[in-house]
């Protein structure tokens, strides 16, 4: 059984549509990118996925046990205030407060578990500065160490390399596929970056005009991606 | 932490009480005017009473007021306020003797109804705390002036507005309900700390992985109606936001971490508190009006404090 299902999506905003008839399944251990032009409605999807944004009609239905809090979360933008005083610690152990429920305070499990996350990510050494004092690509791996603390399977990821450096980037997607590979995590990822996303997923969801879902490879021969991509040399 | 500073200040009232010992040992000091000064307003209970009530309602006003700043509610401190002294002119014209119930009842509701349009609703946040607000205070003070019995009608506002001496006519059942009611407040935010860390940084995330969202902007309504409650006592419905406000930007300013600024601005706020009180009895100003300028003076010197940390780092 799959860890997400979505039958028969329709979404949008205000009564107005802006996606229809959208169905693909995510299974365990995946890596699915989805790509399609701006404002063709894939952080609308991610939202749905995570039930921030209700579908106008159809379904998502989470199978093998994966509860809601048990999914990590990197936003496209957090609208975070310039002048927020927080420091990287406080904001990946705040990844915790899903799995916590009505517990008040962390433990010291989940404590060191932060710490490991952020070791993960190649930062120890800016756990406790202030996160609004980071570069872009920093706050960016602290958003994903906190991610992390909030799953175990399964990792939604909204543009994850935008606006950072081509070595930024490359080490971001290095870190992504380690998770996926070696950890086991699922992984939905939205990119506009159309090499990144075949040299790494494993599924394609294109979506904007034509909808396809498939494997990499059948993407790769399908109309859908020679019509936006053909003139390209992947 | 904060429970650590509560207890040095029943410590330190303890002492001022034994006032004697204090007497003798400032005598010593060459300032004794002062001190004999404030020892004799000590012996009245009611002014003791004001400072333990003035003290914990300058706690609970900075924790929120972090959290407040931060999620840009600033004002929301100002629409509440004036929807509670709509309230008070309601309770007063039906002739309630103890009227903190109904306004804290009516402050809860407000307050509940302003945070849920901050997410999406046809009138957008700062428009419907500027309409609630403003309404609340137009109609309460219409109620007062057509309906109040007292003679001195511009004095009862200027009084509800300003918090003027009300602070000093405290009785012992309202220094209960203020001490309980603080007690819950900081109760609260402790065990909801980290929660309400959660959804001021970002609320999307939080209500993506899992985290009850809506109830814990429910609950933080809640603690924020109260708050407001509290501190119309003490400084009057036109100066809460002062006392929201000032001593979490004065912490920010120097801190930079959720934790430091919350434990400097409760410590900033209370020491402002106490020092305006003591002010306000010795020149007998208005209670309200010198704790927010104390409060004021505190900002700039952390202004400058940062501006300095900022140019040494440079
Ligand atoms: N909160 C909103 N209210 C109304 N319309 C919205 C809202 N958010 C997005 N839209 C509209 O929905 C459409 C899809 O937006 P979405 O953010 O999902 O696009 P996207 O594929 O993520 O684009 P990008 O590549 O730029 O991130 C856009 O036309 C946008 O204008
Ligand atoms: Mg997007």
């Amino acid at each position: 059984m799959p860890l997400i299902t979505c039958k028969d999506l329709s979404l949008g905003y205000d009564g107005k549509e802006i996606l229809h008839g959208l169905g693909f399944e995510v299974c365990a251990g995946e890596y699915l990118c989805i790509v399609g032009e701006n404002g063709s409605g894939k952080s609308t999807l991610m939202k749905t996925l995570l039930g921030l944004n209700q579908p106008f009609s159809g379904s998502v239905v989470l199978g093998e046990g994966l509860k809601k809090n048990e999914i990590g979360y990197l936003p496209q933008q957090t609208q975070i205030q310039r002048d927020f005083p927080a420091s990287v610690l406080e904001i990946v152990l705040s990844g915790f407060c899903g799995v916590m429920g009505v517990k008040p305070f962390y433990t010291p499990a989940q404590k060191s578990a932060a710490v490991r996350n952020i070791e993960r990510m190649g930062i120890p050494h800016l756990k406790n500065r202030c996160y609004r004092e980071l570069s872009g690509g920093q706050q960016q791996r602290a958003l994903l160490a906190r991610a992390l603390c909030a799953t175990g399977k399964i990792i939604l990821l909204d543009e994850p390399v935008s606006g950072l450096d081509s070595k930024a980037t490359a080490e971001m997607y290095d870190i992504i596929e380690r998770l996926n590979r070696e950890d086991k995590i699922t992984v939905i990822m939205i990119s506009h970056d159309i090499t990144a996303a075949l040299k790494y997923a494993t599924n394609i969801l294109h979506i904007g005009g034509e909808i396809f879902f498939g494997k990499k490879e059948e993407y790769m021969e399908s109309s859908v991606f020679s019509n936006s991509f053909g003139g390209e040399k992947v | 932490m904060i429970l650590l500073s509560v207890y040095l200040f029943t410590r330190f009232l303890n002492l001022f009480s034994e006032y004697d010992l204090a007497v003798r040992l400032i005598k010593k000091l060459g300032i004794a005017d002062i001190f004999d000064e404030l020892a004799f307003y000590f012996k009245f209970p009611f002014v003791r009473y004001a400072i333990i009530v003035g003290v914990l309602i300058a706690l609970c006003s900075s924790l929120l007021g972090v959290t407040l700043v931060l999620k840009r509610f600033s004002f929301i401190g100002d629409g509440l306020s004036h929807v509670a002294f709509g309230a008070m002119a309601v309770a007063a014209v039906a002739g309630l003797t103890n009227d903190m119930p109904f306004v804290l009842i009516v402050t809860v509701i407000s307050a509940v109804l302003l945070l849920r349009t901050g997410q999406n609703a046809k009138i957008k946040g700062d428009a419907a705390v500027a309409m609630i607000s403003v309404g609340a205070l137009a109609i309460g003070y219409l109620l007062m002036n057509v309906f109040s019995k007292s003679a001195n009608i511009s004095g009862d506002v200027c009084t509800t507005l300003f918090g003027s001496t009300s602070i000093l006519t405290l009785n012992k059942t309202k220094v209960w309900i203020c001490i309980g009611l603080s007690a819950a407040v900081v109760a609260l935010f402790m065990v909801f700390y980290n929660k309400i860390f959660a959804i001021t940084f970002d609320e999307s995330f939080a209500a993506a992985t899992g985290t009850r969202v809506s109830l814990y902007n429910l609950i933080l309504a809640v603690i924020i109606a109260a708050v407001i409650v509290l501190a119309m006592n003490l400084v009057g419905s036109l100066l809460i936001s002062a006392l929201v406000v000032f001593p979490a930007l004065s912490s920010m300013r120097v801190f930079k971490t959720f934790r430091s600024v919350t434990v400097c601005s409760a410590v900033i706020s209370i020491l402002c508190a106490l020092s305006g009180m003591l002010i306000s009895i010795l020149a007998s100003t208005p209670v309200g009006s010198t704790i927010v300028v104390v409060d004021i003076a505190v900002f700039f010197v952390f202004y400058l404090i940062g501006f300095l940390k900022a140019g040494i780092k440079k």
